[in-house]
């Protein structure tokens, strides 16, 4: 589709609120090292050496990321998923932001970090099977270094600095990324998360992906200045980063992890991008953002950018292109698949997770559930 | 995968949470047409937002079911597909139950569910039950037979589940564990501390507010259920009993202390209520300038006649309600209902309603309007004084026949007093405060304080309330238009 006909633009529906949310020119206060035009630039605080290598797997990443959130949100329309958060248009930050942990760090996500579950070699199935209602998320935390979904607000924050905070205390090596979004700004456990980490020096380093909007309820409602700058108010760095530029993204958030782990304390990051889809598949964009808005952050696509870097630079060609396509399309045929194949889980299954070890009064509340369902005809074994 | 022909249809599914109808606004594709997965099929509005659904299926449209612009439950089927020939689409060996079509019912009498929770049939009935009975549950301990009901009148839970299995399992394990724990000593407590009686939250109150012991109560409602009027009637059955013992279903509860009523507090409810509920009051307020009372009370407090009297504001009040009262004479009246009369006083026996650490009281001043500035001073200040100790004579409390409140003594602006019984009006003395204030034509800091006056509507008309109001502001707000009285 081109541009919208002027009919279907809508008048702001909240008074006041700002113009088209677009992110401030190159330079003012916001790390880019990949242009909307794909042209590599330097930044003096944010080297990156990244090789060809790399480069092409950062592209995969975004390509087979979307691809993924593409066909779950139509698996949810398809009745497939209870529901969706689309991560479209934050694929870089995501992907940046994942790259960048190494492999003991930990990772606390909220319920849309679905590029860093992946570069986390979480299988999607088991982030699709969470969405399905089928379990409560499939992964082993442990094992991937990547903590469950976390649909309350705000509160993986909390979670992340006591983690940090036990990091701190075995005297591991390991850093702690914290996710977060604008909206979740405002909450309180974010707020005592900061003041904890920072009161501590706590290894963690707090990613906000500010994507303009909580749900329906724009940026300027939730701050009047830009959300880095109150990491100064906590009493350490805030660093915005332009979340559209997966290199600026992986070179900000590898120096802020390195920083944590030198004992230098917490960093904010607030990766600026925009959500190009709805809050979930629940949710109406239309009704509280203009179409103009959208048509503007289409042209700073975060993997439009990386290809016309790739192509320009012949770090890829188009054999390359084609290849990372047909993965997509195989990845989304797989997720299709292993998605409306899942078994509906066993009603007792319920028990099961409740605590780390399973406790008398629990098994006793199974067996006798498992009684009563089979005192049906056709039920559950 | 066969090449035969295979017809699915796809349901309209609950595109957001808890939807449960969507209007088709318009079909994208038409009978005949080659779809492909995650084509858009059509354009579906809810209560939500406008979506497209994405074709779950490569194949061909064989039938749309519904016109576009209907509205469609959520579950109904709105378009079938042949998907013979697809490729990329979950095998038929996917679906549970391996039938063909969503939909279908399998032989265990299940529906089939290929599109995920969303999308439920309405007409979904309960599966049949097994047995009446499933044995009894192994992992419990067993329940002996002679352990009392967990609840009076509760199924035996033993046998056949009610409600939920979660919730069985607790209140048996629960029985269970009351049975072993309370068993030896079931027989020596004559009042059995069993679990908590059945009774509604509302009915826990009332009972509590009341002191009953739920415990001592057999309830007649549902499930045996405790209702209020159980609680009255064991409160009925119990002061038939008890006559005389009222102490008896006082049972104080932590936190809470509990006062006898009597005294001048029951007094004070008595007079309370009954004046409030005999004589319609009627309250009017008046916000005056009294900067001109107040400097001359500064005044007046240096004289030689007033040496050893505390010159307060409110003898100033005092003295214009007196002079107002002296012009409005039928504000000093009484109501007889007995005798069908209104009694005009020959004199003013001013109350001035007092706080003390034993409540409030009212003594009054007798023949008030007889007094000098200096007399009535005195007056004031040892009627305050002897209630203050508690020892207002029960003669000074009777007979009053107009009331002054000096709410300002707490900071309080105003209020809507209640009338002292018997009396036809009383006047609440407001804080005096700095406040601007419009003087002259210019806004200056003056002192300004708010009267009220209640008074009874049986006799005192909104006119003659008025009137006597105004005067009293008037002479406070200028002291000297006392001499025209």
């Amino acid at each position: 589709m081109t541009a919208l006909p002027e009919a279907t633009e809508m008048v702001d529906p909240v008074p006041g609120a700002a113009a088209p949310h677009l992110p401030p020119e190159r330079g003012v206060d916001t790390v880019q090292l990949l242009t909307p035009e794909g042209d590599r630039v330097e930044h003096p605080d944010y080297p990156l050496d990244i090789s060809d290598e790399e480069l092409r797997g950062l592209y995969r990443d975004l390509v087979l990321v979307r691809r993924w959130d593409a066909e779950a949100t139509a698996l949810q329309r398809q009745g497939e998923l209870g529901i969706w958060a689309s991560l479209l248009g934050q694929e870089a930050a995501q992907v940046g932001a994942g790259r960048a942990l190494a492999e003991g760090d930990m990772a606390f996500p909220t319920y849309r970090e679905h590029g860093v579950a992946w570069t986390r070699g979480v299988d999607p199935l088991h982030v699709m099977s969470l969405f399905r209602g089928v379990d409560n998320g499939g992964w082993d935390p442990v094992a991937t270094r990547f903590n469950l979904y976390t649909i309350v607000i705000g509160s993986q924050c909390l979670h992340a600095t006591g983690y940090a905070m036990g990091v701190q205390r075995d005297g591991s090596e390991d850093a702690v990324l914290a996710f977060l979004g604008d909206g979740a700004t405002s909450q309180g456990e974010v707020n005592e998360a900061m003041i904890f980490a920072a009161s501590f020096s706590a290894p963690v380093v707090f990613f906000c992906q500010n994507n303009q909007y909580a749900i329906s309820v724009p940026l300027e409602r939730q701050t009047r200045v830009p959300l880095y700058q109150r990491a100064t108010g906590f009493g350490f760095p805030g660093v915005r980063v332009d979340g559209n530029d997966v290199l600026a993204v992986l070179a900000v958030t590898r120096a802020a992890l390195a920083a944590a782990r030198e004992g230098q304390g917490p960093t904010f990051i607030e990766a600026f991008t925009y959500r190009m889809g709805a809050h979930t598949t629940s949710d109406d964009p239309t009704r509280y953002r203009l179409a103009s808005e959208l048509e503007e952050w289409k042209l700073r696509d975060p993997i439009a950018r990386l290809k016309a870097h790739l192509s320009r630079s012949g770090v890829a060609d188009a054999q390359f292109f084609d290849a990372v396509e047909a993965e997509a399309d195989e990845l989304a045929v797989r997720i299709r698949r292993g998605t409306v194949e899942m078994p509906d889980p066993a009603p007792a299954g319920m028990f099961d997770h409740v605590y780390a070890e399973q406790t008398p009064y629990l098994a006793a509340q199974k067996a006798e559930f498992e009684a009563y369902h089979a005192s049906f005809e056709g039920g559950h074994q | 995968m066969t090449q035969t022909s295979a017809l699915r249809q796809f349901k309209l599914p609950d595109v957001g949470e808890g939807l449960t109808e969507g209007e088709i606004l318009q079909w994208l594709v038409a009978v005949g047409d080659t779809v492909t997965v995650n084509q858009p099929l059509c354009e579906v509005e809810t209560a939500k937002a406008a979506v497209e659904l994405p074709s779950p299926w490569a194949g061909t449209v064989v039938e749309l079911l519904f016109d576009a612009g209907t509205m469609v439950d959520v579950g109904a089927p709105i378009i079938t597909i042949d998907v013979g020939g697809e490729g990329g689409a979950p095998s038929p060996a996917a679906d549970p139950g391996g039938s063909g079509l969503i939909g279908e019912t399998n032989a265990n009498g299940r529906t089939a569910v290929l599109v995920g929770y969303g999308p439920r049939t309405t007409e979904a009935r309960r599966r049949p039950r097994r047995t009446p009975e499933p044995a009894g549950t192994p992992v419990l301990p067993p329940v002996a037979d002679d352990a009392p009901p967990l609840l009076a009148t509760a199924p035996d839970m033993r046998t056949k589940p009610v409600r939920h299995g979660g919730l069985e399992v607790g209140r048996q394990a629960e029985a269970a564990a009351l049975s072993e724990a309370a068993a030896p000593a079931r027989e020596a407590v004559p009042g059995r501390r069993g679990p908590r009686p059945l009774a509604k939250p509302p009915t826990r109150k009332y009972a509590k507010d009341l002191g009953v012991d739920l415990a001592t109560i057999t309830g007649s409602g549902a499930g045996g259920c405790i209702t209020r009027a159980d609680v009255d009637a064991a409160i009925a059955a119990r002061s038939a009993t008890t006559a005389g013992a009222e102490m008896a279903i006082v049972a104080p509860v932590a936190g809470e202390e509990r006062i006898p009523i009597k005294g001048v507090r029951k007094h004070t409810a008595a007079a309370m209520v009954s004046s409030a509920f005999t004589a319609p009051h009627v309250t009017e307020f008046l916000t005056v300038d009294v900067t001109r009372t107040m400097k001359l009370r500064t005044r007046l407090a240096g004289r030689p006649e007033l040496a050893g009297v505390k010159v307060s504001p409110l003898l100033f009040v005092a003295r214009a309600v007196l002079l107002a009262a002296k012009r409005h004479p039928m504000v000093n009246s009484s109501w007889d209902e007995a005798a069908q009369e209104i009694v005009v006083h020959g004199q003013v026996n001013l109350g001035i309603a007092a706080a003390t650490p034993r409540g409030l009281v009212v003594p009054n001043i007798k023949d008030a309007g007889r007094l000098s500035l200096a007399e009535l001073a005195a007056a004031l200040g040892e009627l305050t004084e002897t209630a203050r100790a508690g020892k207002t004579a029960p003669a000074d409390m009777t007979g009053g026949t107009l009331t002054i409140t000096n709410v300002g003594v707490f900071g309080v602006d105003t209020g809507t007093p209640i009338l002292n019984p018997g009396e036809s009006a009383i006047l609440a003395f407001g804080a005096v405060r700095e406040m601007p204030w419009v003087h002259k034509g210019k806004v200056r800091p003056r002192q300004v304080t708010t009267l009220a006056l209640s008074f009874d509507h049986r006799i005192v008309d909104g006119e003659l309330g008025s009137r006597f109001l105004a005067d009293v502001g008037a002479l406070l707000q200028d002291p000297a238009s006392a001499l025209a009285y």
